[in-house]
């Protein structure tokens, strides 16, 4: 394996929207919005920043395609701006870049920024996207719910789960991270939910009702990385460094070959086990401080505590209900009200889990502050569990 | 010998409530009171003629997928989605029949089923001797009157279909005539939703009565049967009486007329002296003769003789078992719903462009249709869809997978949501990951299927259905769904 990330690059500013029903604000005034506050953060001037890159999903509701969008919005000057997609995981392919332009001294500054307008469409949930000519003649017209709430029926199946203790346990990472989300300014969502409100709610997608559902936001989230060395000369102390980046894509495996047993994230082991390697973390359970998951879904919360080898297999559930992820819990998980509440502009989310972590880090989060976290992950997954992509990002002091 | 080598039958699931029907409209239409009973068989929003006749005909050819048997295809119907392109070829496609058949379709009339059949056998009789050419008629009609009408009562929606050939006969053709009579006792213009229809009375009197007749006389001439001979006569009708009334004219025994599962099935168009047809030969004893005919402009005849080799042979399901896999539906509106009849809010969801890039279609044409996918000859990895580099995982064997069918496959649900975000014709939409005995997984449209009816490990069939409408352009797109076992 290569030598890896570790340490090599730091992250000196952040910015994040206010994500949600953003009626005033297009893709370009959300990106402003981040970006400001990112070079307010690192206190450098535009002219500072050697690359870019950018990330957003859908190009056909919001900025459109290109690098053009994020250089116009911003007014960068004249620099490279990279568009990159790779499903719900853009942002966190955005940071990806950056760090990597870095870490390879093809930049000194770069930045990372990630938006999505998703409420120029009309209706609620995500928009129907654009699969090719092939895959929508055989594929099911489904929904990321649909996809998602697949993952329950192979839980209950393969860990004997009875369909009522799953509705509970998921039911339990909604109420919790509304819980977390109602102490964050930002977050889409702010109410505070009962269980039973959750299981009573009308079903989206078996068995997934409307609070298992994350929220659909506008937003924008963006990261300034530079070296450790120009970090230091930049006057920045208590330096919060890049410990791991991986990427896991599946090939096919999963849909196409039957040793996938549909409930679990094949990727996400993959990318977890090689993110804790590069970041040189052996007992994750213990070691990691909080961490940010890509929970679109509230069963793609609770299968992902197992696929990050936090609880055991099959146990996850027992440890959603015991509270081990709650705010107060041993690993805080979504402790800035995750996907769920604070919302999910595609393009943007996996810089925002990263922004979470990084305040966290600083001691900066406010009335949702731990007490001194020292290494944050995020996970950020794109596509479906039978297909997708998944990255896990961990950054730490 | 010629004849019947093979036979099935397809009627769908749902059943709608005749006296539902009534009750609902008899503000509007009180004087359909008294057809309000029974039931009539109606195509969920899925399906059409074509899927109805490829059902039908894998109900006729059994589990084994090697058809290459099959020479010659014949699909009839008066309802097929397109004007020009030819529908056999779907079906053939489906069917993964060879490409090197003969496929035609036959239509424009409500004989067009018998007609079908009777060119079938037209085909084996004049092939060279020592030749064992089998030929497949498939039929299937999806007839959907004017809402509020006595047709809508009268209509049911189902297939049918028949192998012809000269070995391991089960009913012996002995003869048969035609007719062809510019009767219009209703028609359909050629871009018309709806048919139009004549006086019932004049249609039972000039024209059944008139019309039929002579070619059943002429039928049981060339076969040198006597009327009174005849063990089972099938004419469809929807008016009442009108087989009876032929069979007394004619000498027939009352007994021989076959019912015409109006209160179980409806008429279903074309195919409907065919499925009517296997029926009878479900529970046919050897020698017994079968008069069949059907009316529309005019009319076709075909007499035949069962066999000893009857008893050997069932169909997969066969007319009786699709009776009893039926739900019964009370709800009108999902009639109206389901058969395009009412304009309803079906959301932005459904603004999806349908279109179908028809150069994809081709070039996965036996994987989309025939739901042909790969086995690897090297590790005998079995997938879909079929692709140059393998997807076992560590082995990656590149253009080693020879085509693999799928379709009469046993599989099961891996998992399944019931999504009720998604546009569907039929919320919620079940969808999910199935697993296929002998390996392949498909992810896949669950049709059929009711909220809570199924989990992981439910047992499933392929059955063959519309994918998606392309209203726009008048496109139907094809493809394969799992359906619960019942």
């Amino acid at each position: 394996m290569a030598a890896g990330i570790r340490d090599k690059v730091a992250v000196i500013g952040m910015g994040c929207s206010k994500f949600g029903e953003r009626w005033d604000c297009g893709p370009e005034e959300l990106m402003v919005e981040a970006y400001l506050e990112a070079m307010a953060d690192a206190g450098i001037e535009p002219t500072q920043l050697d690359a870019a890159w950018f990330s957003t999903h859908i190009d056909e509701i919001g900025t459109g395609k290109g690098g053009t969008p994020l250089s116009i919005a911003l007014r960068l000057p004249n620099i490279a701006v990279t568009r990159v997609e790779n499903f719900c995981a853009s942002g966190s392919e955005a940071f990806r870049g950056a760090v990597y332009a870095v870490a390879a001294g093809a930049a000194d500054i770069a930045i990372a920024v990630g938006v999505e307008k998703l409420k120029d469409t009309g209706y609620g949930g995500l928009p129907t996207g654009n699969m090719g000519t092939y895959i929508p003649q055989t594929a099911p017209n489904g929904s990321a719910p649909g996809n998602f709430a697949q993952l329950a029926s192979a839980y209950r199946a393969k860990h004997h789960v009875s369909r009522e203790d799953l509705k509970r346990a998921i039911a339990h990472v909604s109420v919790k991270s509304h819980a977390n989300g109602s102490k964050n300014p930002k977050a889409h969502l702010r109410n505070v939910v009962t269980e039973e409100q959750v299981i009573a709610a009308p079903m989206i997608a078996e068995p997934l009702g409307l609070f298992d559902c994350c929220g659909v936001s506008d937003g924008a989230a963006a990261a300034i990385v530079t070296t450790p060395e120009i970090a230091r000369a930049l006057g920045k102390k208590d330096l919060v460094y890049v410990k791991a980046l991986q990427l896991s894509v599946s090939n096919g495996m999963e849909s196409q070959h039957n040793s996938w047993d549909g409930s679990y994230f094949h990727t996400a082991r993959i990318a977890a086990k090689k993110a804790y390697l590069e970041a040189g973390i052996e007992r994750p359970r213990e070691q990691v401080s909080m961490i940010e998951v890509h929970d679109c879904f509230s069963v793609t919360e609770l299968v992902t505590m197992e696929d990050l080898f936090i609880s055991p297999e099959g146990q996850g559930w027992k440890d959603v209900m015991n509270g081990f992820y709650d705010a107060d819990g041993q690993v805080p998980c979504q402790i800035d009200g995750g996907l769920k509440c604070f919302g999910h502009p595609i393009g943007a989310s996996g810089l925002r889990m990263l922004y979470e972590m990084y305040l966290q880090l600083q001691g900066r989060a406010g009335d949702r502050q731990l007490s001194n976290p020292s290494i944050g992950l995020t996970h950020n997954l794109g596509g479906a569990p039978a297909s997708n992509v998944c990255s896990v990002a961990i950054i730490g002091l | 010998m010629i004849g019947i080598t093979a036979f099935g039958a397809y009627v769908p699931r749902l059943r709608l409530q005749k006296k539902a029907m009534a009750q609902t409209n008899a503000w509007l239409a009180p004087n359909l009171i008294g057809k309000a009973k029974g039931e009539r068989a109606f195509g969920n929003w899925d399906e059409d003629a074509i899927t109805f006749a490829v059902e039908a005909a894998r109900d006729a050819l059994g589990p084994q997928d090697d058809r290459s048997h099959i020479k010659a295809l014949y699909f009839a119907s008066t309802t097929a989605p397109f004007a020009d392109r030819l529908n056999a070829g779907i079906v053939q496609a489906a069917l993964t029949l060879e490409p090197t058949i003969q496929a035609a379709d036959i239509s424009g009339t409500q004989k067009a089923g018998v007609t079908a059949l009777a060119q079938a056998l037209c085909v084996a009789s004049g092939a060279p001797d020592g030749a064992n050419p089998s030929l497949l008629v498939a039929a299937g009609d999806r007839r959907v009157p004017k809402a509020v009408s006595a047709q809508e009562f009268d209509y049911g929606d189902g297939g049918a279909a028949m192998v012809v050939g000269r070995q391991n006969v089960l009913a012996e053709w002995l003869g048969g005539a035609a007719s062809t009579v510019d009767f219009v006792d209703h028609f359909r213009g050629a871009d018309e939703a709806f048919d139009y229809q004549w006086e019932e009375r004049w249609i039972r009197d000039e024209g059944y009565m008139k019309i039929v007749p002579p070619v059943l006389k002429r039928a049981l001439a060339s076969a040198g049967l006597e009327a009174a001979a005849v063990d089972h006569f099938i004419l469809p009708s929807t008016f009442k009486g009108i087989a009876e009334g032929i069979a007394k004219r004619m000498g027939l025994k009352p007994e021989a007329v076959t019912d015409n599962l109006g209160t179980i099935v409806g008429e279903t168009g074309c195919a409907h002296a065919l499925l009517m047809l296997a029926g009878v030969l479900e529970k046919a004893q050897a020698g017994q003769t079968i008069l069949v005919a059907q009316f529309g402009q005019g009319c076709e005849a075909l007499v035949f003789k069962v066999t000893d080799a009857i008893s050997q042979f069932k169909p997969r399901t066969g007319l009786s078992g699709w009776l009893a896999n039926r739900k019964e539906e009370t709800s009108y509106m999902k009639y109206l719903v389901f058969n395009g009849l009412v304009e309803w809010d079906k959301g932005m969801r459904a603004e999806k462009d349908n279109k179908t890039a028809l150069t994809t279609l081709y070039r996965y044409n036996d994987g989309i249709l025939g739901l042909v996918g790969g086995k690897c000859q090297v590790t005998g990895t079995v997938q879909y869809p079929r692709t140059r580099i393998s997807v076992a995982p560590n082995s990656p064997e590149v253009d080693t997978q020879e085509p693999y069918k799928f379709a009469e496959r046993a599989a099961k649900v891996l998992t399944y949501s019931a999504d009720y975000l998604t546009y569907s014709m039929n919320p919620p939409n079940h969808y999910g990951q199935i697993d296929f005995e002998g390996g392949g997984r498909i992810f896949m449209d669950i049709a059929d299927v009711e909220p809570g009816e199924i989990d992981s490990g439910t047992e499933v069939r392929m059955a063959f259905r519309v994918k998606e409408w392309d209203d726009r352009r008048g496109f139907t797109r094809y493809f394969w769904k799992a359906v619960p076992v019942r």
